[in-house]
């Protein structure tokens, strides 16, 4: 059973970081807007139009 | 507001490093493309740093240099865009953070991490009980779920003893108090327990109990959260804002919030008066039918008080602003208000009802197991743990979750029907209504006048009336142009302030305005009149022919007749209390199946009649817009009233619904009435809960096993039972955000699902 004192350190560490990821996402603001968020993933303005030149592509 | 500048210093925040912050509602945000067009549009204006959309919310928040750009430019490109915004007040805009729901969130992650640990370490210990674990490793294990349980409880616990707490203080119970004391005590049984090397500790029983109900209270406040910001956006829409006249003389669009009394502010013709005040230039005629219910326009002058809601009709005035509290009907208003308000709050909610009846029982039951094993003679250190099961088992996590998921559904439901809630128990208020009481002005009748007899539109004077009206910001000169749909002024036009309008065509004088103005006949005057006894009239006149007669009154919204006769058939008595003359009210009562109609009644008048009621046993639900109806609406016993009432109104009714129809309250009614019935049917759920699992515990049988499959199988039992009054509800279109334009389209007709 000495494996367990790996292990249950692991597990809580891993839960502890789990927690710690949800509390930066939430002070960061992450939830002020769920429906926004889900559409911007779609939006590929950052990218070039096709046929347009570029500096990035033409380089 | 065109006439003037927005102060905007008001409304912007000024960073560190130079540029400012706001924060705007903007009207027109209907998919996500509106996102990208929006934050590309304003990108490319100078001296821009951020402008970021909430989808959710509908608002923008925008970060810039506004050395660089101003501020007008920012709503010009958004114009130019095809969205009209409004800036929020950052008075009110600060509330809107929203640190409880944040701290609810975080409450309710530290108590599903630490849930889930102890989870995984009970459920070792439980198979290890089965088979072969060892003394120590068990008692490794039970401290270490102490380690991790007893700072939870003391976090993710403290909205539940601060509630408690609070209700012991004030000498009630609520349903915290069993909670609070549930977990106190499984926890400190745990931990004797642990320290004991006993092979049963309840420590995951205390913070699941924990997460689970932070669950349905973080929902339930999300879900009014949601309506409430809602609300707050169409204030902004609304502009909650006077034109302050500086000293130096110019004329600027502040904040209320920023208005001082001594202020001078401008009304221009047309606008509504946004403060309290008394009249230091200029004579206008004011539609007070948001404050009386009174449809006939009222004449003031110089030293005459006015009041915030009213509407200005034909000349601009200068205002100087009064104090709140000093306009005498509003002191009347205030008054009653308050006193009407108290007789409210004696309404003891449902789960706090239940919550009565179910701690002393409860705890009796704990302290009579505990002295029936004392008195067996298993020693008292067995017995008290015995009856301390029996708290946990008990421990009301359905009950806890009985009334808040359904609420958390209903308030959903009401959402997408077009009603918001202003408090979290109207809903079982609403559904115990059985007579309605309506207003009439604004809430049977739509808010804005329109023609009696639209098909004298087709007379060739009317039509030229009606052109000269578009010159007018007279609210029934507004009427009659909107009605006529014509769009071409005349060039050269005089306004006579709270007469009319005239102009030159072919040669010939063309008037528009009242009667005597137009020199109309009297009898024939006398004779519409009594055609129309609620009507206002307007006159048309061109030299040589006859005048024209126009009766301008307040048609009924275009699904009241429809609404009434399915709340009559319903059951529901129906009355209509108005301040308006007898004429008006007499003639839309006679179209509709009211039972029975008062008119010119005062705000204290329509109490006494709501006063009258309750005595008679009845639930009163008041339907009001005006200023007159807002201690009525804070004395009924539920109260409901239209978007377009006066602030006073909305923040004295349970609820605000929105759009032109009326059909919002009878959903609100019909949705209510199935939520009442799912709180009550989760409640029974819990008390067979109970019933099955409480002698399993005085016979002393309970293990933290059970105690855990018990707490979560009643949990989403309770849960989804709630979640059943979304199937088969109201079939109504669900964006909420369109629920202004809902006149336009076509609907089913009402439900019969009530």
């Amino acid at each position: 059973m000495d494996v367990l004192i790996f292990l249950i350190p692991i597990a809580i560490g891993l839960g502890l970081a789990g927690l710690v990821g949800f509390l930066w996402s939430l002070k960061t603001g992450q939830y002020e807007d769920l429906e926004g968020a889900k559409w911007r993933i779609l939006d590929d303005d950052d990218l070039p139009a096709p046929g347009e030149p570029s500096d990035r592509l033409s380089s | 507001m065109t006439v003037h500048q927005r102060d905007w210093d008001a409304f912007m925040t000024r960073a560190e490093d130079g540029s400012v912050h706001m924060d705007l509602a903007v009207d027109g945000i209907t998919c996500a493309a509106c996102m990208g067009d929006i934050e590309r549009g304003l990108a490319r204006l100078p001296g821009m740093r951020k402008a970021r959309v909430n989808l959710t919310s509908h608002r923008l928040a925008v970060d810039w240099d506004d050395a660089e750009t101003p501020p007008e430019d920012i709503l010009a490109a958004l114009n130019r865009l095809g969205y009209t915004a409004h800036p929020f007040d950052p008075a009110r805009a600060r509330q809107q953070k929203d640190e409880t729901g944040k701290r609810l969130l975080r409450a309710l992650a530290v108590a599903g991490f630490s849930g889930m640990n102890i989870m995984l370490l009970s459920v070792s210990v439980w198979s290890g009980n089965a088979t072969d674990i060892t003394d120590e490793t068990r008692d490794f294990f039970h401290w270490l779920s102490a380690l991790i349980a007893l700072p939870t409880v003391a976090y993710s616990g403290m909205p539940f003893f601060r509630s408690a707490w609070t209700a012991i203080r004030a000498r009630r119970l609520n349903m915290d108090v069993p909670i609070a004391i549930g977990v106190s005590l499984a926890v400190a049984l745990s931990l004797v327990q642990t320290i004991q090397h006993q092979h049963h500790a309840y420590f995951e029983s205390a913070v699941m109990l924990l997460f689970f109900l932070l669950v349905g209270r973080y929902l339930d406040h999300n879900m009014r959260g949601r309506t409430q910001s809602f609300a707050e956006n169409m204030a902004a829409l609304r502009a909650e804002v006077a034109g302050r006249i500086a000293p130096d003389g110019s004329v600027r669009e502040t904040p209320l919030s920023r208005i001082q009394p001594g202020d001078l502010v401008l009304v221009a013709a047309g606008e509504r008066i946004p403060v309290d005040g008394v009249v230091e230039f200029g004579t206008s005629e004011l539609d007070q039918s948001l404050i009386t219910g009174e449809t006939r326009l009222v004449p003031v002058g110089v030293g005459e008080t006015v009041y915030a809601g009213t509407l200005n009709g034909s000349g601009s005035l200068t205002l100087k602003v009064t104090a709140a509290s000093s306009g005498t009907f509003l002191d009347d208003v205030n008054r009653l208000l308050e006193t009407a308000a108290q007789g409210r709050s004696a309404y003891v909610r449902i789960a706090d009802r239940a919550a009565q009846l179910y701690a002393p029982v409860v705890h009796a039951a704990s302290a009579l197991t505990f002295l029936f094993w004392l008195v067996w003679g298993i020693g008292w250190q067995p017995s008290l743990v015995i009856s301390i099961s029996v708290l946990i088992i008990t421990c009301p996590c359905a009950l806890g979750l009985a009334v808040p998921a359904v609420q958390v559904v209903a308030s959903g439901q009401l959402f997408r029907a077009g009603v918001l809630l202003n408090s979290g128990d109207a809903i079982e208020r609403l559904a115990a209504a059985d007579t309605i009481v309506f207003d009439k002005t604004g809430t049977l009748t739509r808010a804005e006048p329109e023609l009696a007899e639209p098909e004298l539109l087709s007379d060739e004077l009317v039509r030229l009336g009606a052109r000269l009206a578009l010159s007018s910001r007279h609210p029934l000169a507004i009427a009659l142009a909107r009605a006529a749909g014509v769009r071409e002024p005349f060039a050269a036009t005089t306004e006579t302030a709270g007469q009319g309008v005239e102009t030159l065509w072919n040669g010939k004088t063309l008037r528009l305005g009242s009667p005597a103005f137009c020199g109309a006949d009297g009898q024939e005057v006398a004779s519409i009149l009594s055609r129309w006894p609620g009507a206002s009239l307007i006159a048309v006149a061109l030299d040589g022919e006859p005048v024209r007669l126009l009766a301008l009154h307040q048609g009924l919204r275009s699904d009241a007749r429809e609404v009434l006769d399915h709340l009559a058939r319903q059951g529901y008595r129906l009355e209509i209390l108005s301040g308006d003359r007898k004429g008006a009210v007499e003639e839309i009562a006679s179209v509709l199946p009211v039972s029975r109609w008062a008119a010119e009644l005062t705000p204290a008048d329509k109490i006494a009649r709501l006063e009258a009621l309750k005595a008679e046993g009845a639930n009163v639900l008041m339907v009001g817009d005006g200023l007159n109806d807002a201690p009525a609406l804070a004395a009924a016993h539920v109260s409901l009233s239209p978007v377009t009432a006066v602030h006073l109104s909305q923040a004295a009714a349970d609820a605000v619904f929105l759009g032109e129809r009326l059909r919002p309250v009878a959903e609100a009614l019909a949705l209510s009435r199935r939520a009442r019935r799912a709180m009550e049917q989760n409640l029974w759920i819990s008390v067979i809960y109970n019933a099955i699992a409480v002698p399993i515990a005085v016979a002393g049988f309970v293990t933290p096993l059970l105690a855990a499959l018990a707490m979560s199988g009643s949990s989403l039992i309770v849960t989804a039972n709630a979640l059943r009054l979304r199937l088969g509800g109201p079939a109504i279109d669900t964006d909420p955000a369109k629920a202004g334009d809902r006149a336009a389209s076509p609907l089913p007709p009402i439900s019969q699902s009530a």
